[in-house]
This record gives structure tokens, sequence and C-alpha cells, in this order.
């Protein structure tokens, strides 16, 4: 994984998520999801483009059941961006990465 | 001047990587585009059981990681970038993507196919809140709920079977009244316990608020309309091909795949086709590995006469 995508969980999510200075991307993953790992490099390249201006989390949903529940993910990946401790687009499925960038740049 | 490949493969599923491991031991000259990752639409399944080779069955992520070492291992070059169109470039063809230009004497069409959508109101809202178009992706997230499954091909049969291991109950509903899946996968389906088989039906509504609440169904027979409550509904009604960006370029049959003659050829000189995309593929990894060979042994002679 690449050292510019951070690991988020249930107990750090709002230190890292919510109360963050800068936007964040977090992405809703499992191991036994593979499209989930279809969008792993459209991730990776979406983390260092905007270095400093975007945060880019991923979250186990196996591992931190919690977050995923109280937002009602029932499908993963799901893409959430967060903004000032609220939900500003949520991007469910593999989608190309150009649509990702579609939806964060509304917000940067 | 831009480097020229010998042959640009588009797509990096079973069938892309299959040609990348001949053309690669052929030494051309090859590039495999592909806008994700490595692996393709198989990856969507938890388990191949009809791969020939695999007595005890497979996991499509760990073979299509074979599949992509053996192609780099003789010298295939994978770059991840969505094409957008082909056009001819004097007597070359230029493959145009989101991130580059690709200049080729060849080009194998490998871009496999994608979930059929059911084309009614509400699939769209409903998306992540109870419908779901991959099993594999989804299915935990019902545990102990009551699911339906639309669909009556090996796909259908094996997403209604996976789910079973987390649901509660499971409506299969199929518009005809026997299944066209493998036989072994409909006699699980009838000896399990959890799957309810509703035949001659399909789905004209999709109801809910925040999430999905329930289905509208129709018997087609008897035109009596009955509502069925769910809390995820798992649409598998078929695969259409990834052909959009080569319309009007290379000739499509009705249901948009790709018309290939001898050697997986399509209707362009030098542009080949192989796997789902194409119209001979039945949609089966065996067939696009199959196929895809064909096309690189068809791209290898074409080349020779170059």
């Amino acid at each position: 994984m690449s050292e510019d995508i951070i690991e988020v969980t249930d107990s750090n999510f709002e230190e890292e998520v919510l109360k963050s200075d800068t936007p964040v991307l977090l992405d809703l993953w499992a191991v036994w999801c593979g499209p989930c790992n279809i969008i792993v490099p459209s991730l990776e390249n979406i983390a260092q483009d905007y270095k400093g201006r975007l945060k880019v989390a991923k979250m186990n949903v196996d591992e931190s059941p919690m977050t995923p529940s109280k937002f009602s993910v029932m499908s993963i990946p799901t893409l959430l961006l967060f903004q000032g401790g609220e939900i500003k687009e949520t991007i469910i499925g593999a989608v190309p990465q150009k649509k990702i960038e579609e939806a964060i740049k509304k917000h940067l | 001047m831009n480097e020229v490949y010998d042959v640009v493969i588009i797509g990096a599923g079973p069938a892309g990587l299959a040609a990348g491991i001949y053309a690669g031991r052929g030494r051309l000259n090859t590039l495999i585009l592909e806008k994700g990752i490595p692996g393709g639409q198989i990856l969507l399944t938890d388990f191949v059981e009809n791969y020939p080779g695999f007595p005890d069955g497979v996991v499509p992520f760990e073979l299509m990681e074979k599949f992509r070492i053996q192609a780099e291992k003789f010298g295939a070059k994978i770059t991840q970038d969505e094409v957008e169109k082909i056009e001819k470039k004097d007597d070359l063809w230029n493959v145009v993507a989101g991130q580059g230009e690709y200049l080729t004497r060849t080009v194998l069409v490998a871009t496999g196919s994608a979930h059929r959508k059911l084309g009614l109101e509400n699939e769209g809202k409903y998306l992540g809140r109870g419908i779901s178009y991959c099993a594999t992706c989804d299915g935990a997230f019902f545990k102990e709920k009551d699911l339906a499954v639309v669909g009556g091909g090996d796909w259908a049969l094996t997403e209604a079977l996976f789910l079973t291991k987390f649901c509660r109950s499971l409506k299969l509903i199929h518009r005809r009244d026997k299944f066209r899946g493998e036989q072994i996968l409909q006699e699980r389906v009838f000896e399990n316990e959890k799957i309810e088989v509703i035949w001659d039906s399909i789905v004209t509504r999709i109801s809910g608020s925040a999430t999905l609440e329930s289905l509208t169904l129709q018997n087609v027979k008897t035109q009596e309309n009955s509502e069925i409550k769910v809390q995820g509904f798992f649409i598998s009604v078929g695969l259409d091909p990834n052909s959009k960006f080569t319309e009007g370029l290379l000739d499509l049959n009705e249901w948009r795949e790709i018309i290939v003659k001898k050697n997986m050829a399509t209707s362009q000189p030098g542009i080949f086709a192989a796997g789902d995309v194409c119209d001979v593929c039945p949609e089966q990894m065996a067939t696009a590995v199959g196929t895809a060979v064909a096309a690189a042994i068809g791209i290898e002679d074409l080349l020779r006469k170059y």
C-alpha cells in the first residue's frame, strides 16, 4: 500500500476523519472484495496528486464495523468524502479514477 | 518519434493476459492497457470451479495474479490507462487513452463485459442501499436478512448460493420456467433450504424509503402481481459487452458484441477481438482464454507478413 494512504479504524475515525483540517476521502473495503482491489491504483494516484489538499484513508469494514453501519453502507467499495465532519460525496462501486476526481474537485 | 508497439491489448482480464503471454513469447513488443487492476470481471466471483486444471476450484484473484506474472515474465508491459478510442494513423493504429496515446501495428480488444441493469426506476437510487450487482462484494452486509436475486444463468445461481452463507431467506426470481445455468449449480440451488425459486416472474417495481424495502413481481404467464419484502436485491441478469469505444469503427452485432472472423479478426485490418466482448465467446473464463490465444496467434501471423 502506498505510504500516502493512511489506515483508519473505528477508534481513530473521529480524530483522523471528522476532525481533519483537510478533506478526507475514505475508502471502505474488505479483503474478500474483488472490486475493492480494482480502485486501489486510482486511490494511490489521487493520494499522490492531491497531497496536502486531500487526505486519502482506508477503513477495513471487517475490522471496523461501526463506522460503515453508522453511515448505512451496504456495498463496497464505497468512497466517502468528508469535509468539516460532514459527508459531501458518496461514490459506490469501482468507478474510474476520472469519476472520483470529478467528485473530489468540487470540494477542494 | 513515439514508440511503436507490435500489439496493444486493451483489457487485462483472462483474455488480455492470456494473449499477453503468447505475444510476449512471440517476442512482440506488447503493451496491455487496463483501466483498473489486472484480473477483470472474474474478480467479482469468489470461487471458480469449472476452469480446467483445478479440481478443487480456484480463487480468481489468485489465478489472475498468476496470469499477470506469466504475461510480464515473457515481456508484456501492463499500464493502467482507460482507452477512449482507436484511430487510424497512416498504416498504424493510434490508441487514445486518458493518460496518453499509444501507436501500434495491431490491436487486440479484450475489454470484456459489465453487469446489465434491469432498467427500472429506483434501480440507481437504491444502488448501495439494498441493490447490488456483486454478491461477493456486498453479501456480508446482509447477515440474517431477506434477499432476492434475479436471473437464471451461471452467475445468478452462483450469487444466490454464495448469499445463503449470510442471509435468512432468499428468493430467486427467474422469468422462465427453467434455468440456463450449469446443471450442477441448479442441483445445489434446489437442495438449498434457504432458497425459494419464483418461476415465470419479472421484477416490475423497486420500492423503499431510505433503503430498499420491497419488490413488486409480475408473473408473466398469469399477469398476477405480488409484493415481496426484502432488504437486499442482487441483479444478475447478464452481461453487456464493453464495446462502446469501438462503435463506428468495428462491426458490432445487435447485442453490441464485436463481430469476429477467422483468427478473431474484426472488420478493421489489424484489429482483433477476444473474450466476452466478441460475438463468439460464451462468457466463460476458459473461452476468454481460448479465443485470446487464437487472436494472439492470428496477430503473430499478420505481423510476419507486415
